[in-house]
């Protein structure tokens, strides 16, 4: 419970990172277009109760809530509408993964 | 007695609205369980929900026209609103409740829109509640992928050099865009002003209106 629970080192604004690349079934706040994208930490936001734990009456431990921004042709590669677009989503930290800038793909 | 080939028209022509007798689904009924179980238990009463419904729907988009107003006439208060969404509208007393709120601002360079693809996340304590649109499949899933071809069915037309910045409201944030004021509003009012930011123009899938227009 509590902070210890945090899975991941705390990122912070402007570091890059990866959401990572699961499919869990259930209650799961991460939208699957984001899944296994880069991008980068827009804001650190707080840590909220781990709404994926919240749905189904368990306990729920604490998670840092961030804000990232992926760019458009990140997401949709050539079928972006316009490469200066980008998308902002907000992602608990169980579901982000530091980026190695030298394994980008 | 109507002609029998007129009883589905009402006298002005118009056809009836057919009756609502379908029979409930299982969430409906699930409520009302719920809703009669709480009232039989003395945890709410009939009037404590309908007050509660009685404040829902006098929330409007009024409230956040009123904040982007003063955004507009007030430098210091949007640097204070986009630091601090919440705290900022509660210093004109608009009380956001639980939620946190982000304003974002639209530029020259950068236009703002708003959705929620999980659900139907909207700033109902701004903004009243959402439209129907907002909640609709299209709107959710196109909004991050094709945001341009969506403003433009808004009739907003963006140009290549304007980025778009899409923020799809997964958690527990919630938005509203502070729009471009209109050219040559110098002599308005702050109530005027408001009177200019539209609900959509919060949700980005608009612009203020222009008072020349």
């Amino acid at each position: 419970m509590g902070k210890q629970a945090l899975g991941n080192d705390p990122f912070a604004a402007g570091a890059t990172v990866r959401i990572r690349h699961l499919m869990p079934p259930g209650h799961v706040r991460a939208p699957a277009y984001i899944r296994g994208k880069r991008g980068t930490v827009e804001r650190v936001i707080a840590p909220f109760k781990n709404p994926e734990q919240l749905a189904y009456g368990l306990p729920a431990t604490e998670q840092m809530l961030y804000r990232i921004r992926f760019s458009a042709t990140e997401l949709w590669g050539d079928l972006a509408e316009n490469p200066r677009d980008f998308i902002e989503a907000e992602v608990y930290a169980h579901w982000i993964e530091p980026q190695d800038h030298s394994h980008a793909t | 007695m109507p002609h029998d080939h007129h009883d589905h028209l009402s006298p002005a022509g118009h056809p009836y609205r057919a009756d609502d007798d379908t029979p409930l689904s299982y969430w409906q009924t699930m409520e009302i369980a719920v809703r009669e179980l709480l009232v039989e238990k003395n945890v709410t009463t009939p009037e404590e929900i309908s007050a509660q419904i009685d404040k829902m729907d006098a929330r409007s988009p009024a409230i956040g026209s009123a904040v982007v107003a003063r955004a507009w006439v007030d430098p210091e208060f949007k640097q204070r609103l986009l630091k601090d969404g919440s705290a900022a509208s509660l210093e004109m007393g608009f009380d956001v409740g639980p939620m946190h709120l982000i304003a974002v601002e639209n530029t020259e360079d950068t236009h703002n829109i708003v959705v929620c693809t999980l659900c139907s996340c909207y700033p109902r304590n701004l903004l009243g509640l959402p439209p129907d649109w907002y909640k609709s499949r299209a709107y959710r899933s196109r909004t991050v992928k094709e945001p341009r071809k969506v403003l433009s069915e808004f009739g907003v037309t963006l140009g290549e050099n304007v980025a778009v910045r899409v923020h799809d409201s997964t958690a527990d944030m919630r938005y509203v865009v502070v729009p471009v004021r209109p050219q040559n509003t110098e002599g308005l009012s702050e109530a005027e002003l408001a009177s200019l930011v539209t609900r959509d123009s919060m949700i980005g899938t608009g612009v203020a209106r222009d008072p020349s227009a």
